[in-house]
């Protein structure tokens, strides 16, 4: 038992366990409908959670990434609306992402400030600039084809989902099979000693941060298109649910050690826990300490896992 | 019996015995010097003595009853107290607050600031220490802060002091103000444990002496009177140097790499030498002598102020290790813990770190090239372990060594191999294997440079040796001219340097 949950596979043994908990003992949960909706709902966090795991592999931390999903969306609508072109949005949008990614990553590897002190305040200025930018009101779409981003479907999958997957499929292609992902572990790993074994390990960091706000951008996009408007209280608190996700999903707070498949299955507990209290009618009140004491429960693990494997 | 007796101490860890049947006493109101070369055994005793290690026959006592220490707490608690280069006080409290930690004068919880200062400013003035008890840690000398220690030493009614190295970052100035406390603390009845390198402090300071060598008793002196400086450095380094060097003679080439007025900032004197193709050049020093900070200067792992570096007759460029590995000059770091093995990740994964970049492409690693290169060289060193996968950590630390050996191995045109304590913490066996391979390695033309606190050690691989001492390079002997004494005097930080030796 204790192997069994400890070890390597421990993860994804808790996740068919609670599938199957939650299929059997919640009515409705086993229904294409829900099954597409529970997808649906964990697409922001899914996305997010592919860069945050570099960047918790590489022992940093990002805070700011749900103002930048606010931000990148709320400019994805704002200049579709003001140049009429869907695709000058979307561009200006991964642009704005890039650069907030980018200067997090910047001022933290080349100043040497840490990282949760950076992104914490990034993630401040980053939510001011959303409320700034559109005077603290939500900013509807004008052209209806960029609705269509998210309502359109392909195999009779929403795009949405078929975004996150590609993106499921590519991070796990990067931390595995490229030179960027392995020296992203090697750098969680131990910094110094990744420096002088030739990694380049502030530009690596920059890049990682880089991304980052790439796939928040990605993210932005995708939500402004589900929710009709560009919001700039949109994802408040993604972060929590970001790092909770990769947390459970056995990324070391420490560094050097991800799976994209832990992260996978970390946002698919997330997930299922909320849908299925959605569907028990669990008041909103309540599933804060759910989540709360999911978080918890994730971070022991870590704890105990770390400890079997006979590391401090 | 002594009032502090050491009887038959030994110690061994797997594979190596760290002191052997130690035993010696020292008298109340005595200052006991503690010397010996790095290795020597002279930490590990002291570690005992503190309760920090313990030891596996042998008992210490303490005015007739035997001490017996679950932990360095317990030892405190018996009046004896090891004051270590690292000193342990708290940086943000006062001197008053470090003086009184853990039982500060308080009535229900609540402070009393002034009888704190009191209490502590009376205890300064009696021992004579010039410190304003009210100023906080962080603001002081390093020496001041060597003083708050021993003022809680005084104050904490130690019976025994050991110091470990205490000189090593103080003015004279600041030394001589400790040489007095010494005196007083001597005059006081208490007992004394100095272990220092300086042969003119061992001679000021103490009233009796115990060499240390491979950690067995090389001598002990009841008294100072008759000894000489050479009398006792020939007690250090009187070995017989077995042959586990199994050294072999090679050709050498060119001059491979050239280093000309090297500084930075922690190696202020600049610093020049050369390595040829084919040859084993040898650092030797005391610890804190510069050696590891000039071969991190070479490296570009720390910032260069001034220097310049020639690679095969071309100047190089590169300043940091990305580039230097590029231009191959490559470094295993002294600290194969901090800065070598990357923790978490496999053999294969540490062994191809630097490599892989040759068999990538476009980014996208080359999988099956990156098993052959870690089985080849699993494989090649002789890497005891079940597997490649296995995490790094779980390895022996001549395993870890060899492992960090085949990242740069397995690197293409290394000419220049740097070696910080290439076989620290690694047993007998092992070391034979490694500089067998250093052999190998200067065979094919590789310049090969072996920093060592262990003399026996770079006395017997290389061909050539600097010895360097408080951040300068202060004697170049070649391999006939090669004789223990004179290098280890060469190494010690005193101003008279033997005239036989060749200078740089």
């Amino acid at each position: 038992m204790k192997k069994l949950l400890l070890g390597e596979q421990g993860l994804l043994v808790i996740f068919v366990v609670a599938f199957a908990l939650v299929a059997i003992f919640v009515p409705n949960f086993l229904t294409e409908r829900n099954m597409l909706g529970l997808l649906q709902s964990v697409v922001t966090v899914g996305i997010v959670a592919c860069t945050m795991m570099l960047c918790l592999a590489a022992r940093d931390f990002d805070l700011s990434v749900g103002s930048t999903v606010a931000f990148t969306g709320m400019v994805a609508v704002m200049v579709s609306n003001g140049s009429g072109s869907i695709l000058l949005g979307i561009a200006a949008a991964l642009a704005a992402g890039t650069v907030v990614g980018w200067l997090n990553g910047f001022v933290i590897a080349k100043f040497h400030i840490n990282a949760l002190i950076t992104t914490l305040a990034t993630m401040q200025i980053v939510r001011g600039l959303a409320l700034i930018s559109s005077d603290g009101r939500a900013v509807g779409i004008n052209d209806p084809a960029f609705f269509n981003i998210a309502l359109s479907k392909f195999l009779t999958i929403p795009t949405p989902i078929w975004v996150m997957v590609a993106l499921f499929v590519i991070f796990g292609f990067i931390l595995n099979h490229t030179v960027f992902g392995k020296n992203v572990l090697a750098i969680g790993g131990n910094p110094e000693a990744s420096r002088l074994a030739g990694v380049k390990v502030d530009r690596t960091r920059i890049y990682i941060f880089a991304l980052q706000g790439l796939v928040c951008a990605i993210a932005g996009i995708l939500l402004a298109s589900r929710i009709t408007s560009g919001q700039p209280n949109a994802a408040v608190g993604l972060e929590l649910s970001v790092i909770s996700a990769c947390v459970l999903g056995g990324v070391s707070l420490a560094g050097g050690r991800a799976t994209m498949t832990g992260v996978i299955v970390g946002v698919m507990i997330m997930g299922i826990a909320e849908n299925a209290m959605n569907l028990l009618n669990i008041p909103a009140f309540y599933q804060y300490i759910v989540r709360g004491v999911i978080l918890l429960l994730a971070v022991l693990l870590d704890n105990l896992r770390s400890r079997a494997l006979g590391r401090r | 019996m002594a009032y502090l007796e050491f009887t038959g101490i030994t110690k061994t860890y797997p594979g190596v015995k760290a002191l052997s049947d130690v035993s010696f006493g020292v008298e109340k109101g005595a200052v006991h010097g503690l010397m010996g070369e790095n290795g020597a055994g002279k930490s590990t005793l002291i570690k005992i003595l503190s309760g920090d290690l313990h030891a596996n026959e042998g008992r210490i006592s303490i005015d007739g009853q035997e001490q017996k220490y679950a932990s360095t707490g317990d030892a405190f608690d018996n009046g004896v107290i090891v004051i270590h280069q690292e000193l342990q006080l708290v940086p943000e409290l006062t001197v008053a607050e470090n003086l009184t930690l853990g039982r500060f004068p308080a009535t229900s919880g609540v402070i009393s600031r002034r009888r704190m200062i009191d209490e502590v400013s009376a205890r300064l003035k009696s021992a004579g220490i010039e410190v304003d008890p009210r100023r906080k840690v962080k603001s002081l000398s390093i020496g001041e802060r060597q003083m708050v220690e021993i003022a809680k030493a005084v104050m904490l009614d130690a019976r025994v002091i050991a110091l470990d190295e205490p000189t090593s970052s103080l003015s004279s100035h600041e030394s001589e103000v400790l040489f007095k406390m010494i005196d007083k603390l001597r005059a006081e009845g208490k007992v004394i444990l100095y272990v220092s390198h300086r042969m003119d402090e061992i001679f000021r300071l103490c009233d009796s002496m115990t060499v240390l060598r491979d950690g067995r008793m090389a001598a002990h002196h009841p008294s100072m009177e008759g000894l000489t400086r050479e009398q006792i450095v020939a007690e250090m380094v009187g070995r017989e140097i077995s042959d586990i060097w199994g050294y072999r003679p090679r050709v050498q080439g060119n001059v491979r790499l050239k280093v000309e007025n090297l500084s930075g900032s922690r190696l202020k004197a600049p610093a020049s030498f050369e390595v040829r193709a084919g040859e084993i050049l040898g650092f030797f020093g005391l610890i804190g002598a510069g050696r590891s900070e000039l071969m991190r200067l070479i490296y570009g792992a720390d910032p260069r102020h001034t220097g310049v570096l020639t690679l095969d007759g071309a100047t190089v460029a590169a300043d940091d290790p990305h580039g230097m590995i590029r231009a191959g000059l490559v470094l295993c770091t002294e600290d194969r813990k901090h800065d070598g093995i990357i923790q978490g990740r496999s053999i294969a994964e540490n062994i191809n770190i630097s490599s892989r970049r040759h068999s990538a492409h476009a980014g996208i690693l080359n999988r099956a090239k990156e098993v052959e290169t870690a089985e080849t060289y699993i494989k090649k060193l002789r890497v005891r372990t079940p597997s490649r996968h296995q995490d790094i950590i779980n390895l022996s630390g001549g395993n870890q060594q060899k492992v960090i050996l085949g990242r740069w191995l397995s690197e293409q045109g290394i000419r220049v191999l740097i070696i910080d304590e290439p076989t620290r913490g690694i047993d007998v066996g092992a070391k034979s294997e490694i500089y067998d391979l250093l052999y190998q390695l200067a065979e094919d033309g590789m310049a090969i440079v072996v920093v060592s606190s262990e003399l026996p050690e770079v006395m017997g691989i290389c061909d050539r040796l600097m010895v360097m001492c408080e951040g300068r390079i202060n004697a170049e002997v070649a391999r006939d001219d090669f004789r223990e004494n004179q290098i280890l005097a060469a190494a010690l930080p005193d101003k008279a340097v033997p005239q036989s030796m060749t200078l740089s």
